[in-house]
């Protein structure tokens, strides 16, 4: 209980203006302490709590298992079908996540060894604060980017990808046209984005902590700069960069206001095409919160929060213990 | 870009240009990807300053939009008010509460302490809508939206971010400065007051600042606590309450270019403060003593 050497005895005899406070700052501070886990625990029982009505009326299943959104024609007393399927909330959600960590950790993975591996010295410091630079910028500035001069960029791509891939066999229904802008695809696009800053910060952090004799090793060798990279970096590495993704997946599963401005919030049922509108339970949530007048519609959404917690909680916890045994096993 | 050393063995030599010519090529390619990145950020930034100035001016920042959407002029000073006074009133709750808490994970340790090292962690992981919407479940749906909801909600946010920040600092003072300290019998609580957080202060300020500047762009836990406000200027934080970021975001969605133009003005003030925060904590953060103590 008490790691600092030499307070135990000597706090008996001298009574200074300070000693009698000891305790209490020491109560004090606890109780701060503590409160960081009666946040978590009261978040988690203040949104059941909230969607408690709508859990009773319901069932928990029927919200999982149906994908049709239409509070409209929910009524105080029916219980079957339930009008709040979230289904293709959790669709969307998926989907955007996975196309941003797709795109994100090969772009992260690759700034993350230039700055760590190539780039000279006095350019790493410029660089890596311009890359923190991209986390710096609040959601809602994406999301208008987003709007006005993302989706007019990628559009011309969009309209060429619905036209080549949208009638191929198979993979087809994926690609289907037509790509107004708004769509999962650009969602997943900002999300990458968005979550390139912190899966580059961590993959950073695990490639500095590569032993300078295993580099050092390779390159006496006869490695080429990139076969030591190969060979002694990224082995090493491996646990920390699907760490550092499964980090960036709970960032990009709970990001809000950015993905509802330009998913187009097709809250009605899942959109087979990438290329079309959807929503994801962060979304819905931001988008009807406030105009949720139908019966149970409010506590639907406090479902969707509850379950949004759930996940976010899996997917951060899962990626804090990947990086922490990477660290553990480095030390 | 030659290859850093060679060996005289000629088994390795007999590939050693297509060795050489990979190791060019990937290292082309990690140098392109940065400067994609790079030139990513300065688009997003060229693109809301170009955006920005079009309407940013006095007027912008000392008037209230018209009541009317699709008119022309007005600005958003009730936004920047009210983004003051809840990011103020949000860093007064959290601030001193995240420094005792990471004053208990580092100086006492024990099992809360490492509860509280990991849960902290996860509640920054913690979605803000969904911090928003039990904002809303404890407060709102008994006392109605506020601007004082909307600070507890951020100060939620910001609370896990300054014990991070702060925790990572405390470690850093040394050992020996506490050790004098309490073998001239001062007490713990002095200890801590007096020796181990001043000499930790450039780190503490910097993770507040930067906890503030993510304070300060938040908007889905707005929606859901403290709902906005577009027409007046609104001081009392226990009334619904506009922020910066929630009027552009309110502006942005409308079809009107004029909110649009409006938004745009909005966008770039916020990005100003947001970067000029957490430049300014990087440039504290590079002077602090603790930091030489690395």
């Amino acid at each position: 209980m008490t790691p600092l050497p030499g307070s135990p005895t000597p706090r008996r005899r001298v009574r200074g203006r300070w000693h009698g406070t000891d305790t209490v700052f020491q109560y004090a501070v606890r109780a701060a302490a503590a409160l960081v886990i009666v946040v978590l625990v009261a978040t988690a029982v203040f949104l059941v709590q909230q969607a408690w009505p709508a859990l009773r009326q319901y069932g928990i299943l029927s919200y999982l298992l149906s994908d049709r959104w239409a509070p409209s024609e929910a009524t105080a007393t029916g219980r079957h079908p339930n009008p709040y399927g979230i289904a293709q909330f959790a669709y969307g959600t998926a989907v955007t996540s996975l196309i941003a960590m797709v795109l994100a950790v090969p772009v992260a993975v690759a700034v993350s060894l230039y700055l760590t591996e190539i780039a000279p010295r006095w350019l790493r410091r410029w660089l890596s604060g311009l890359v923190d630079l991209l986390a710096a910028i609040p959601s809602v500035v994406y999301g208008f980017w987003g709007i006005f001069a993302l989706i007019p960029a990628v559009r011309p791509a969009g309209v060429w990808v619905s036209r080549t891939l949208g009638t191929a066999p198979v993979i087809g229904p994926l690609f289907a046209g037509p790509f107004f802008g708004v769509s999962y695809l650009v969602a997943g696009l900002v999300l990458a984005i968005m979550i390139l800053p912190i899966i580059t910060a961590i993959c950073r952090e695990v490639f500095a902590t590569v032993p300078t004799e295993d580099k050092e090793s390779a390159l006496a060798l006869g490695a080429t700069r990139w076969e030591m990279v190969r060979m002694a970096v990224l082995p090493r590495s491996r646990s920390g960069i699907a760490g550092a993704a499964v980090l960036g997946l709970g960032r990009a599963v709970g990001e809000t206001i950015a993905v509802t401005m330009v998913i187009g919030n097709n809250a009605l049922s899942i959109t087979t095409s990438l290329l079309g509108p959807g929503a994801t339970m962060a979304s819905v949530i931001a988008n009807e919160f406030t105009e949720s007048t139908e019966p149970f519609h409010l506590q639907s959404l406090m479902v969707v929060g509850a379950w949004l917690l759930v996940i976010a909680l899996a997917v951060n916890t899962v990626g804090k213990l990947i990086v922490r045994r990477t660290r553990e096993d480095i030390a | 870009m030659a290859a850093p050393a060679s060996t005289s063995a000629s088994a390795a030599r007999r590939g050693l240009p297509r060795r050489l010519s990979v190791n060019t090529a990937m290292t082309v390619v990690l140098c392109l990807v940065t400067a994609g990145v790079v030139a990513l950020l300065l688009w997003i930034l060229g693109y809301v300053a170009g955006q920005g100035l079009k309407y940013l001016g006095p007027m912008f920042l000392t008037h209230t939009p018209p009541g009317d959407p699709s008119q022309a002029g007005g600005g958003f000073a009730n936004g920047i008010v009210g983004s003051l006074v809840i990011v103020g009133i949000a860093t007064g709750l959290s601030v001193p509460v995240g420094i005792a808490a990471a004053v208990h994970m580092v100086e006492y340790r024990g099992r809360l302490a490492r509860a509280c090292g990991f849960l902290t962690d996860v509640l920054i992981g913690l979605p803000s809508i969904v911090t928003g919407a039990f904002v809303y479940a404890l407060w709102v749906a008994h006392f109605g939206f506020s601007g004082l909801a909307g600070a507890v909600a951020l100060g939620l946010i910001m609370l896990p971010l300054v014990i991070r920040a702060t925790a990572e600092v405390l470690r850093l003072v040394p050992v020996e400065l506490r050790e004098a300290s309490l073998a001239l019998g001062v007490s713990r609580a002095r200890t801590v007051m007096s020796i181990v957080l001043p000499t930790a202060r450039s780190g503490i300020v910097t993770g507040v600042m930067l906890a503030v500047a993510r304070a300060m762009g938040e908007t889905a836990p707005l929606l859901l606590t403290a709902l906005g406000n577009d027409l007046f200027l609104e001081t009392n934080p226990t009334r619904r309450m506009s922020t910066l970021s929630l009027q552009i975001f309110s502006n942005a969605i409308t079809g009107f270019a004029t909110a649009q133009a409006r938004a745009w003005a909005g966008t770039l003030t916020l990005v100003v403060i947001v970067l000029v925060l957490s430049v300014g904590a990087r440039l504290i953060s590079r002077r602090g003593i603790v930091r030489s103590a690395r």
